[in-house]
């Protein structure tokens, strides 16, 4: 037995022991000093997925929901696991070609890789989703459904009330108020959804996934420990009379203009018209994008809601205001008489302001009839008013009864991009005609509301529900109340009554009067509801786009009834041309009737189906629509093949594209076909065209960025 | 077991036993949790033989039964059939020259139908038998250099195969047989030499041949500068100094070169460069330009590939920190970035799950398992036990040593088992049938084995 060798083992155990000395060394490197691995396997093999709450529901004032969130289906594709499936009856159920069903998967395979599931069809209908269903278990696994909630709105009306959801952008990003938001979720762009974000939007939920080296989710981390539940959006109570506001817009259809109606005792708004509008359907879901550029490019302006922020000069309407103003000063009394010969030739030479009627009226005719001689005079006598030192004084005292009446300043409603309209200052004559050059002429026409004054429809409804109520008034609201509470305080401001002079109930009465008069016997007679006491005003406004006259805009406005009143409103139709007795009284009076009665009386229901069917859109737009570029921007195939993806998509499907020019031919024929298509369309739609429409303060674009409100 | 049947109880050694059936369990448990989906059901999958860990569980009994078998033999027909068995095993692997079929890039496999079977892998038992019966007739001196010759070809004649075969890594186990010689009195000189060389091998396919004769000229001249006084004394030194830089010099300027371009063939010279992560510098450029376009991307995407695995195989092993995310909690090996995980990289599950502790407890295990190996070999009375006690120990330190380095990042990537705990029928097999005849031999250590 050899033993001269055994004290090599201890050099084999050295070897041993050395060799595992360096690999534990190693390992405590690895595993107890460097943070990096692990870092590296959270971010690799966690996923932090972010759940969304169903966004609150909205609903009317009678209870019914007109916001609400519905589950939609999504086919949802995994490239990679589609071969041997029947893609023929898939495309026949979709409705589409090959051709369109290759260019969907090299879509998803370029977003998503083949191993990810992508949208193939997103937002199934529900004939499609049946018909899919029965065959669903030959298309999988390549093919599953995946549901979605989607915004949904029961009557498809009042898109500019509601507004609509979109991607956040960086703008939204960079602002502190948005802190939490990430790129890519959905944030209310506009309507109640951007103004009520907060309270509609709930609380977000967290879950942790595992995923696997295919950026697939796998099972919950920890059995779901670490997650948090998500929480639904409140709900919201608004004033909306959904039917009436369904009512408004198909009198509005074919026109330029707002429509807004407000409960004169809570202020909340009834309806809120703005002409053309948009199906909110529109907005939701798989073609939101297409939808939203056409949108956005259409001269008619669709997106821009006018009811609060397209300004108007107030026209005739204003004089109820001025009556106010002349007799609580008491320049005028009630018996105060004016003679109208024609004209008013209060400021000597130049052009005189005619008056349409001939005659001596008092305050009450005057306002009946419109008399344009008489407000120029009460106007002229409020800012001569020997009571204050100078023109200037007595122009700011008319300032603030301006804005007692909501005037010239934001109400702060609830619906963004709310403008201010304006009422001219001391200052801002002075800096037009310079310290002291100017006198009541320069501005005359202020006094029946052209010129230098501008309103918005809310504000002019708001006035209306001042006059009702008597002096005071609550700003203009849509959110009555907020389920579970109003947490960020955002309703109180809707609680106060606005009274910031006191006019003593008898100037209100001749005013009513008055206003009583118009509807009876006056210019409104178009109006007139039987059985409902109406007051009202008509408004006729002359205006210019780029220095061009155009055709009058048509205002009335008006509450009833005249006791215990319920309904304050107003209407503007755009450039209808003619008086606005004509054209805006009517489409008052049949919301009034609509609202008050609940229906429309057999014997009226021709004149309302006459206004469904009048086109007051200004050829002017037309021939925006005309001139307007139709770009259309389709994928450039050469692109595709120039990255290879056609034969991507080959290896992938195992289908057989003979030829890759052929499958291009057929792309571009395909392309040439959808043109030729939307063009028989476009033609088609010409007679029974949507509105479209203008501003009237020469805005080409709306002010749809997201600026802080 | 023990009260039943006395006889094949007797002698054996239970830590052993004990070793192998923590560490194969242990193998299991990770398998298993490399596999979980917490939607399976535990019974079911168990039954169903559908998964790997179930599957393993089914060769751990089969292993059983068959050490149960190994320990009822006779000890002396290992020593009768060592030889013929060795030849047997040479004769499968020159079978798969003809008959292999090829399972992950080397036609190393003979199919059995119901299994793959690796030679190779499988001739490791063989030739330590083999080694054994050599080093342990009494006419072999092993001081003699024909000796020594005799039992190197032994040990490396299936190392050549397998290098021809393609078969590299699993090739490169054979030197673990050095270990065995190394106690049986091979001359420290040899093994100096041979690292000496190795190194030089390797340094020479990192760098470039200048580089290298440059830096060896300063590096001769600066040893003969700072050993200037022991030459002055002594002119031997001198000459071997300058004797080594001489033979490093031709051996990295000349013989390197000269191998690479016309002894090996181009794929070989491919295979060895890529061992040690370089693209080979040798290959002519004309023929270079032949290299299609997809041949160089293929290359390219398994360099990618073998990175990748490393790469996630460092992150799971280092997110398991001091204690590890916990049994089944692993996101990492669950979520199969670690690729191969079940078999070569079963250890990326361990770090995962059960941090450095686990880690660590387990390198323990394997070293207890190599000290006690040590320690029974030293206890045989006949050279055959002995020899055959270091060669496990050789094959079970290399197969660990290199699978663990791989897995931390230390070695180049080289598809080598962790021993007992990897899934694979072949390897578990093959382990089981190394310890239980070491058990066996032990077991009978009173009997004097030629």
């Amino acid at each position: 037995m050899p033993v001269f060798n055994q004290s090599r083992k201890n050099v084999i155990i050295l070897v041993f022991a050395g060799m595992f000395a360096v690999i534990l060394m190693q390992l405590i490197n690895l595993q107890l000093f460097s943070t990096k691995y692990k870092l590296m396997a959270e971010g690799q093999g966690t996923f932090r997925k972010v759940i969304y709450p169903d966004r609150g529901i909205v609903f009317d004032r009678k209870g019914r929901s007109i916001l609400q969130n519905t589950v939609i289906y999504d086919l949802m594709v995994i490239p990679g696991k589609i071969k041997n499936t029947d893609t023929a009856t898939l495309c026949r159920i979709l409705n589409i070609d090959s051709a369109e069903f290759h260019k969907r998967i090299i879509s998803a395979i370029i977003k998503n890789k083949s191993y990810r599931a992508s949208v193939f069809e997103p937002l199934l209908s529900n004939e499609k989703m049946a018909m899919l269903n029965e065959i669903m278990y030959k298309l999988a696994p390549g093919y599953f459904l995946q549901q979605r909630s989607v915004r949904d709105y029961p009557y498809d009306a009042g898109g500019n009330i509601f507004g609509y959801l979109g991607e956040v952008d960086s703008n939204i990003l960079k602002n502190p108020q948005y802190e939490g938001y990430v790129m890519g979720d959905y944030i209310g762009r506009a309507g109640l959804e951007r103004t009520y974000e907060k309270v509609l939007m709930g609380q977000r939920g967290i879950e942790f996934w595992k995923r696997d080296n295919k950026n697939r989710l796998t099972e919950p981390l920890e059995n779901g420990r670490f997650d948090t539940a998500a929480v639904a959006g409140q709900n919201l109570y608004t004033s909306i009379d959904i039917e009436l506001q369904e009512f408004g817009e198909k009198l509005m259809e074919n026109k330029l203009g707002s429509i807004v109606a407000v409960d004169p005792q809570t202020g909340g708004i009834l309806a809120m018209v703005s002409s053309p509008t948009y199906k909110p359907r529109l907005l939701t879901g798989a073609e939101r994008r297409k939808h939203y550029a056409d949108l956005l490019l259409s001269p008619a302006l669709p997106l821009f809601n006018r009811s609060v922020s397209a300004t108007y000069s107030p026209g005739s309407t204003f004089k109820t205001l001025q009556a106010l103003v002349g007799l609580h000063e008491g320049v005028i009394d009630t018996k105060f008489q004016v003679a109208c010969s024609g004209a008013f030739y209060g400021c000597g030479s130049g052009k005189p302001m005619r008056c349409l009627d001939r005659g001596v009226f008092d305050l009450q005719h005057a306002i009946t009839v419109s008399d344009n001689t008489y407000f120029a005079t009460v106007m002229q006598r409020v800012i001569n008013n020997p009571k204050y030192p100078s023109q200037d004084s007595s122009l700011a005292v008319w300032d603030k009864y301006m804005y007692a009446f909501g005037l010239g300043h934001k109400l702060g409603i609830d619906v963004p991009w709310e403008k201010p309209g304006h009422i001219p200052t001391p200052a801002y004559f002075n800096k037009i005609y310079g310290k002291g050059a100017w006198n009541y002429c320069n501005y005359r026409s202020v006094s029946i509301g052209q010129g230098e004054v501008d309103v918005t429809p809310i504000q002019v409804a708001n006035e209306m529900a001042y006059i009702a109520n008597k002096g005071w008034y609550i700003i203009p609201h849509l959110v009555d109340s907020i389920e579970d509470g109003d947490k960020y305080d955002m309703l109180s401001k809707f609680k106060v009554k606005h009274r910031a002079i006191d006019i003593p109930d008898s100037i209100f009465d001749v005013v009513q009067n008055g206003m009583q008069g118009v509807v009876e016997r006056g210019t409104g007679g178009g109006a007139k509801v039987p059985g409902i006491t109406i007051c009202g005003k008509t408004g006729t406004v002359e205006n210019y786009y780029r220095g061009v006259k155009q055709p009058n805009h048509a205002f009335f406005c008006g509450f009833a009834p005249r006791e215990n009143p319920k309904i304050a409103i107003m209407c503007v139709v755009e450039n209808s041309g003619r008086f606005g007795g004509t054209y805006a009284a009517p489409i008052v009076g049949l919301m009034i009737e609509k609202y008050l009665n609940d229906t429309i009386a057999k014997n009226r229901l021709p004149l309302a189906e006459k206004f469904y069917k009048m086109n007051l859109i200004p050829p002017r737009i037309y021939s925006a629509i005309k001139t307007r570029d139709s770009l259309t921007h389709a994928k450039d195939t050469a692109y595709l093949l120039a990255k290879g993806y056609i034969k991507i998509l080959r290896d992938t499907m195992q289908v057989d594209i003979s030829d890759e020019q052929e499958a291009l031919d057929a792309i571009k024929k395909d392309k040439e076909d959808s043109k030729k298509d939307s063009q028989k369309k476009e033609e088609n739609n010409k007679q029974q065209l949507k509105p479209q429409a203008i501003l009237p303060n020469e805005k080409k674009k709306p002010e749809l960025k997201d600026s802080v409100m | 077991m023990n009260q039943r049947n006395p006889t094949i109880s007797k002698g054996i050694d239970w830590i052993m036993v004990w070793l192998y059936i923590m560490l194969v369990i242990f193998g299991i448990i990770c398998i298993y949790s490399v596999e979980y989906k917490s939607t399976d059901h535990f019974l079911q999958t168990l039954t169903g033989f559908k998964k790997n860990y179930s599957k393993q569980l089914f060769f751990f009994a089969g292993c059983s039964v068959l050490a149960i078998f190994i320990l009822l033999t006779d000890s002396k027909l290992f020593t009768a059939t060592a030889n013929i068995s060795y030849l047997v095993g040479i004769v499968l692997i020159l079978a798969t020259f003809v008959v292999g079929k090829e399972i992950k890039g080397s036609k190393s496999w003979i199919p059995l139908g119901f299994m793959n079977l690796q030679p190779v892998e499988l001739c490791k038992i063989f030739t330590a038998l083999a080694l054994s019966k050599y080093l342990s007739m009494p006419e072999t001196d092993f001081r003699k250099p024909k000796s020594q010759m005799i039992a190197a070809s032994i040990a490396f004649a299936p190392l050549l195969l397998s290098i021809l075969q393609g078969e590299t890594g699993l090739a490169l186990v054979y030197f673990s047989f050095l270990i065995p010689m190394y106690r049986e009195g091979l001359p420290p000189g040899y093994l100096i030499a041979g690292v000496s060389m190795a190194v030089l091998l390797v340094v020479s396919l990192l760098f470039r041949t200048n580089t290298l004769l440059i830096a060896f000229a300063i590096l001769a001249v600066l040893v003969i500068y700072f050993n200037r006084r022991q030459i002055r004394r002594n002119n031997r030194l001198l000459f071997i100094i300058i004797g080594a830089w001489a033979f490093s010099s031709l051996f990295v300027g000349i013989v390197v070169p000269f191998t690479f371009k016309h002894v090996f063939k181009k794929y070989q010279a491919d295979r060895i460069f890529s061992m040690v992560g370089v693209d080979n510098p040798f290959t002519d450029k004309s023929t270079a330009n032949l290299n299609s376009d997809e041949e160089i991307k293929a290359k390219q995407r398994k360099n990618d590939q073998q990175n990748y695995n490393v790469k996630q195989s460092k992150i799971a092993i280092g997110s398991g920190g001091l204690t590890g995310k916990g049994f089944l909690k692993g996101t990492q090996t669950r979520g199969d970035f670690v690729p191969e995980q079940h078999t070569d990289f079963i250890f990326t599950s361990v770090g995962e799950n059960f941090g450095f502790i686990g880690t660590s407890i387990l390198m323990l295990l394997y070293l207890g398992f190599l000290l006690r190996i040590v320690r029974i070999a030293e206890r045989q009375r006949s050279v055959f036990s002995r020899v055959y006690a270091y060669s496990v120990a050789g094959i079970m330190f290399f197969h660990v040593a290199v699978n663990i380095c791989v897995t931390i990042g230390l070695a180049p990537v080289i598809g080598i088992t962790l021993p007992l705990m990897s899934y694979g029928g072949s390897s578990l097999l093959t382990f089981t049938i190394l310890i239980f005849i070491l058990i066996k031999l032990d077991a009978d250590r009173q009997m004097v084995l030629r």
